[in-house]
């Protein structure tokens, strides 16, 4: 695996949203979209990062990111078997079942 | 060097060996981690991804990953988790909970038997998937009409083993495999079963203009399940590379899928393709920063590794083994049989022998052997050494053994009617036969040595080949005595 | 109202004294709070399912206890309305989203375990902004809430339906969860308490995640000293929530009679700012009270709070993003067929998502992207560090903070509909002390031009909750006039 995000620079990279970034989101998100609500979501999402460039365009260099608001670490169990779901229970949920598995229409392209 | 390039290119090979650890429950649930059981028994809100649920860190998953971190050689350090987000039916929640910019182990090394020294990047924890099956047109992705999933495997935890693009020839990345197969089981961490899919194996390939410096474009093959196909995988993109480069052609770097019946990769997922997997902090879970304490005592359980185990063994023989017999202790401590073999030496069973039978018989049932008890193993091969079994009455009672997980070596000898061959019949049958030749045995005790084979031989014919060689040489030695 | 209506709007520490002295059975209380439901949940619509049968076997249940000399909870018998984002096992939890209708989940929340545990009644699950995003409960798969003052308006949001339920005397006490103020904004708008502890007091295990990191479950109720009470009953360490902060729920009712003299108030400039007038007023009558009381009252500006909206809204939705992922139509929920599993996905997540789960998802896949992480996700933990920092700073002089809940008094039904940045401008207030992980609690303090009501919020830092009670209570001593019965 390779580590992608650095930490940020002083002038990290917000280029105005545009509908092919939309398209691209939407996507990576498994969301259909019509052509109106592109449009609508291009304009409503750009209105938002509009807003937040302000925070974007601070120089925040030396800061330290806060993921998670109090500072805890080591939270662990132990390595104790505790009780399942009942299989009945879990695939009674599911849209579809097939030998006590849940069915999915075929899969194209393999996994990441 | 590679069977297949020549010696105008070089492989540059870095892999990836995900591990599952031998926890007794999954990473971030209690559920059962258990290979085999019925479908989707073993899961619950957790690790079904259900809404609202929330993962808590696994002990003993941790210290198995701290316990691989120490047996490489690595730094242990603070660390922490995030989400790895795509889609696939395998994946409860559309993303893994895996570790991505501070993995628990960095920078450690794995020195292989030749000597050779492969440095490792990183050994990170995370969570497996589901597993898939593909219904239709044989089982495959793409004929498949449609798939069915179990999520007992879905947050088994894994270790991921990243090695340094250091390894060079297809048999080198095979050595490191079964060499870190052999660490994974020393440590406890893992059963190193490859052909139950709980060590899995990606490699990185590139080729290069021997000699050269820059790194060519990487390929990635999924899908090693075996050694077998990880070298042939290897040997084949190679192979493709130069043939393309040779061509005027270039390398795409992408994801490459190893079909084992084919016997080639071929193109999963470009690198255009490649997911945008937007790692962010897993917000669910909290960092994790073991102190020194608990490092050494994890440490501390660790059993010797298999270089040391190896040297310990090496050291059974008086000028050293030869080369033969090395690469026999290298099977036997790749196998773990080695304590089996201690118990024989330790007994007073002659090192060639132990290793000889250790190697050779019972190598070839390893479940079997690895329950075999030692102390019937030990008496055995006592038996053998002293001329009271032969090699071929010694090799039957082994099999006996194996089988049943052990039990006393000497009445399985008689049960299979070696009991003739007792020390007291032994010297009955050498007796009987020096009295038929007298003119032979004359000229034996007058030095004639090629008479030693004719008497060994008369006796081995007597005994339907049952009679241990030295054993008869050593009474015909009595026998002629003053 | 019926007659019973006015056994509906006692406290819950009320109910649950005389319930457990047998005085007043848990069916009986039941039945009044069932009566009120009948007769204004249509106008309302403040639940997504009343849970009647269930109910009425609970308070059965608590009542066989009583006679049989058992030991009751601090909750006997007292009805409590739970948001719809909180499991509860075998009953449809649906978050007002069309992709989890029908689902029941196999387990309880731990708040929900701990409310049994204490004696309570689940008398309904509410109505919400679809996966708690929004500020208006205008975003349900089944319609929106609306507000018990005033039917044309919203009741606000994202807990709308708990605090609509507790307004309109459905239930003495409610459930909701609050990632940007979508407990005390509602808290507000509806003209009760609504309170949002210290992230990790109460487990979040069975809550169903909006944004990890800032969501926390917390109380509604019509008097402080129940909000306490109800604070005090679903707090306390939980092994299944590994953010869960150890050790037992914050003492809250520990401090409530103890006044505010002495204390020292930093009103703070940035949690006015941009406030109408009314609203504005009410919170300087609040802090004058407070002075009155004995409290020391100092302006204080806190600069980094403006950017406490803007990190807020790339933060929450990039979580949230992450955490919506799983409605995929594998394992529950909604399927809508398509030829191959990613269709299937889109397919599903296309019909059972609303547009405002939509715009967050986007928003938060964009902010998370290879290429734009650093401009936005780690740019806003780094402002949250800034806040954080700003906080601690002005600990430093001040024991709590005051200002406004909301900018406004609760708005009309539509009107910010179809501009999601406006709506989004009404957390403004609320959103810090979740970038903080600090707890704050909004009082009712008179009401606006418009008559409706008006929240007064008050915040205070990591675990001083029993301090934030005291405060909040001497507000409440102190509100202008009777709290006015919707």
């Amino acid at each position: 695996m390779t580590v992608e995000n650095g930490p940020a620079g002083a002038h990290p990279s917000t280029a105005a949203l545009s509908r092919a970034d939309v398209v691209h989101v939407a996507r990576l998100a498994r969301l259909d979209l019509s052509e109106d609500e592109l449009e609508l979501f291009t304009g409503q999402l750009a209105s938002v990062l509009d807003y937040a460039a302000d925070v974007a365009a601070l120089d925040l260099t030396g800061v330290r990111p806060t993921a998670h608001p109090l500072p805890v670490v080591n939270v662990l169990r132990d390595d104790v078997v505790a009780p399942s779901l009942e299989r009945d229970i879990v695939l009674a949920m599911a849209p579809s079942v097939e030998d006590d598995r849940f069915s999915v229409p075929r899969i194209v392209g393999e996994e990441p | 060097m590679s069977t297949t390039l020549g010696d105008d290119w070089e492989m540059v090979i870095g892999l990836e060996v995900h591990c599952e650890l031998l926890t007794a429950t999954k990473l971030f649930c209690g559920c059962r981690n258990a290979f085999g059981d019925e479908p989707n028994t073993n899961v619950c809100p957790v690790c079904l991804g259900l809404p609202g649920s929330l993962p808590v860190l696994n002990t003993g998953a941790v210290e198995r990953a701290m316990a691989i971190g120490t047996a490489l050689g690595c730094e242990i350090r603070p660390s922490s988790f995030h989400r790895k987000n795509y889609f696939y039916p395998d994946q409860p929640k559309d993303y893994q909970i895996s570790q991505y910019d501070e993995p628990i182990n960095t920078g450690g090394r794995l020195e292989l038997p030749d000597g050779s020294v492969v440095g490792i990047t990183r050994a990170h924890l995370e969570e497996d998937t589901g597993k898939t099956l593909h219904v239709g047109e044989g089982g495959r992705i793409h004929a498949a009409d449609h798939s069915l999933v179990d999520y007992n495997r879905a947050g088994v935890p894994l270790v991921e083993i990243v090695s340094e693009p250091e390894i060079r020839t297809a048999a080198q990345a095979r050595a490191y495999v079964a060499e870190l197969r052999a660490v994974l089981v020393a440590t406890g961490a893992s059963d190193g079963r490859m052909e139950e899919g709980s060590m899995r194996v990606d490699a990185n390939v590139s080729v290069r203009p021997a000699g050269n410096e820059v790194m060519g474009t990487r390929c990635e093959i999924k899908n090693l399940n075996s050694l077998r196909s990880l070298t042939r995988a290897i040997e084949y993109e190679a192979d493709r590379q130069v043939a393309l480069l040779d061509a005027g052609g270039t390398i795409d770097q992408e994801t490459r899928h190893w079909d084992e019946e084919a016997g080639r990769t071929s193109t999963m997922r470009s690198k255009e393709e490649a997911n945008d997997y937007r790692y962010f902090p897993e917000p669910d879970l909290v960092p994790l920063a073991p102190g020194a304490e608990w490092i050494e005592r994890v440490a501390a359980g660790i059993g010797p590794l298999p270089a040391e185990r190896r040297l310990a063994l090496a050291a059974l023989f008086d000028g050293g083994p030869t080369p033969a017999q090395r690469d026999q202790i290298l099977a036997v401590v790749d196998l773990g049989l080695d304590p089996l073999l201690r118990s024989a030496t330790d007994a007073g069973v002659p090192a060639t022998l132990a290793l000889a039978r250790t190697a050779n018989e019972v190598a070839t049932d390893t479940d079997a052997a690895l329950r075999l008890e030692r102390t019937s193993f030990a008496t055995l091969l006592g038996l053998e050494a002293n001329g009271t079994l032969s090699a071929t009455q010694t090799k039957a009672v082994l099999a006996v053994l194996l089988e049943r997980g052990g039990g006393d070596p000497g009445g399985i000898a008689a049960e299979l009617g070696f009991e003739s061959l007792s020390s007291g019949s032994l010297a009955a049958t050498v007796a009987d036969i020096v009295a038929a030749h007298p003119d032979e045995w004359a000229r034996f005790v007058e030095g004639d040595k090629k008479m030693t084979g004719f008497f060994v031989g008369a006796v081995m014919k007597a005994t339907g080949g049952n009679a241990n060689g030295k054993a008869v040489t050593a009474e015909l030695a009595r026998l002629a005595a003053p | 109202m019926s007659a019973d209506g006015r056994s509906a709007r006692r406290t819950a520490a009320d109910i649950a004294s005389a319930v457990a002295a047998g005085e007043e059975s848990a069916a009986a209380v039941l039945d009044a709070h069932l009566a009120v439901i009948e007769s204004r949940e249509p106008d309302l619509h403040a639940f997504v399912s009343v849970l009647g049968d269930e109910a009425r076997e609970r308070a059965a249940a608590i009542d066989r206890s009583v006679a049989a000399g058992e030991p009751v909870g601090p909750l006997a018998g007292v009805p409590v309305a739970l948001k719809d984002n909180l499991c509860t096992l075998g009953l449809a939890t649906t978050c007002s989203s069309k992709i989890l209708e029908g689902w029941r989940p196999p387990y309880d929340a731990t708040v929900v375990r701990r409310l049994a545990d204490a004696g309570a009644v689940i008398i309904g699950k509410t109505n919400m902004d679809e996966f708690a995003m929004g500020s208006s409960t205008e975003n349900s798969s089944s319609g929106p809430t609306r507000n018990p003052h005033d039917t044309a308006k919203v009741p606000g949001g994202s807990s709308g339906g708990s605090a609509a339920a507790v307004a309109a005397g459905f239930a003495p006490l409610g459930l909701g969860s609050d990632t940007g103020g979508s407990i005390r904004q509602p808290a507000a708008f509806c003209g009760v308490v609504g309170m949002k502890p210290t992230y990790g007091a109460v487990s979040r295990y069975g809550l169903v995640a909006f944004a990890s990191s800032l969501d926390q479950i917390g109380p509604f109720a019509t008097t402080v000293a129940d909000a306490a009470l109800l604070l005090e009953v679903i707090g306390g360490h939980d092994p299944a929530d590994s953010t869960s902060l150890d050790g037992p729920a914050p003492a809250a009712r520990s401090r409530l009679g103890e006044g505010v003299d002495g204390l020292r108030v930093g009103l703070c400039a940035q949690l006015l700012t941009g406030a109408a007038p009314d609203v504005a007023a009410r919170v300087h009558e609040a802090a004058e009270a407070l002075a009155v009381a004995g409290a020391r009252v100092e302006e204080v500006s806190i600069p980094e709070f403006d950017y406490g909206l803007s990190a807020y809204y790339l933060l929450a939705p990039a979580e949230a993003s992450s955490n919506l992922a799983r409605y995929d139509g594998v394992r529950y929920g909604l399927r809508v067929d398509a030829p191959d599993a990613a269709a299937m996905n889109r397919a599903t997540r296309t019909a059972g998502f609303g547009a405002e789960v939509k715009r967050r998802i986007m928003l938060g896949t964009y902010a998370l992207s290879a290429g734009y992480y650093d401009a936005y996700y780690g740019q806003a933990q780094r402002v949250r560090t800034l806040v954080v920092e700003a906080f601690a700073r002005a600990y430093a002089d001040h024991d709590v903070l005051l200002g406004a809940t909301a900018p406004t008094t609760a708005f009309a039904i539509g009107s910010k509909a179809d501009d999601p940045l406006a709506m989004y401008l009404s957390d403004l207030f609320t959103i810090p002390s979740n970038l903080a992980g600090h707890p704050a609690i909004s009082v009712p303090f008179g009401t606006g031009d418009d008559g409706l009501p008006v929240g007064v919020q008050v915040l205070a830092p990591a675990l001083a909750e029993p301090l934030l009670f005291a405060v909040a209570a001497a507000l409440e001593v102190a509100t202008p006039q009777e709290e006015t019965v919707p």
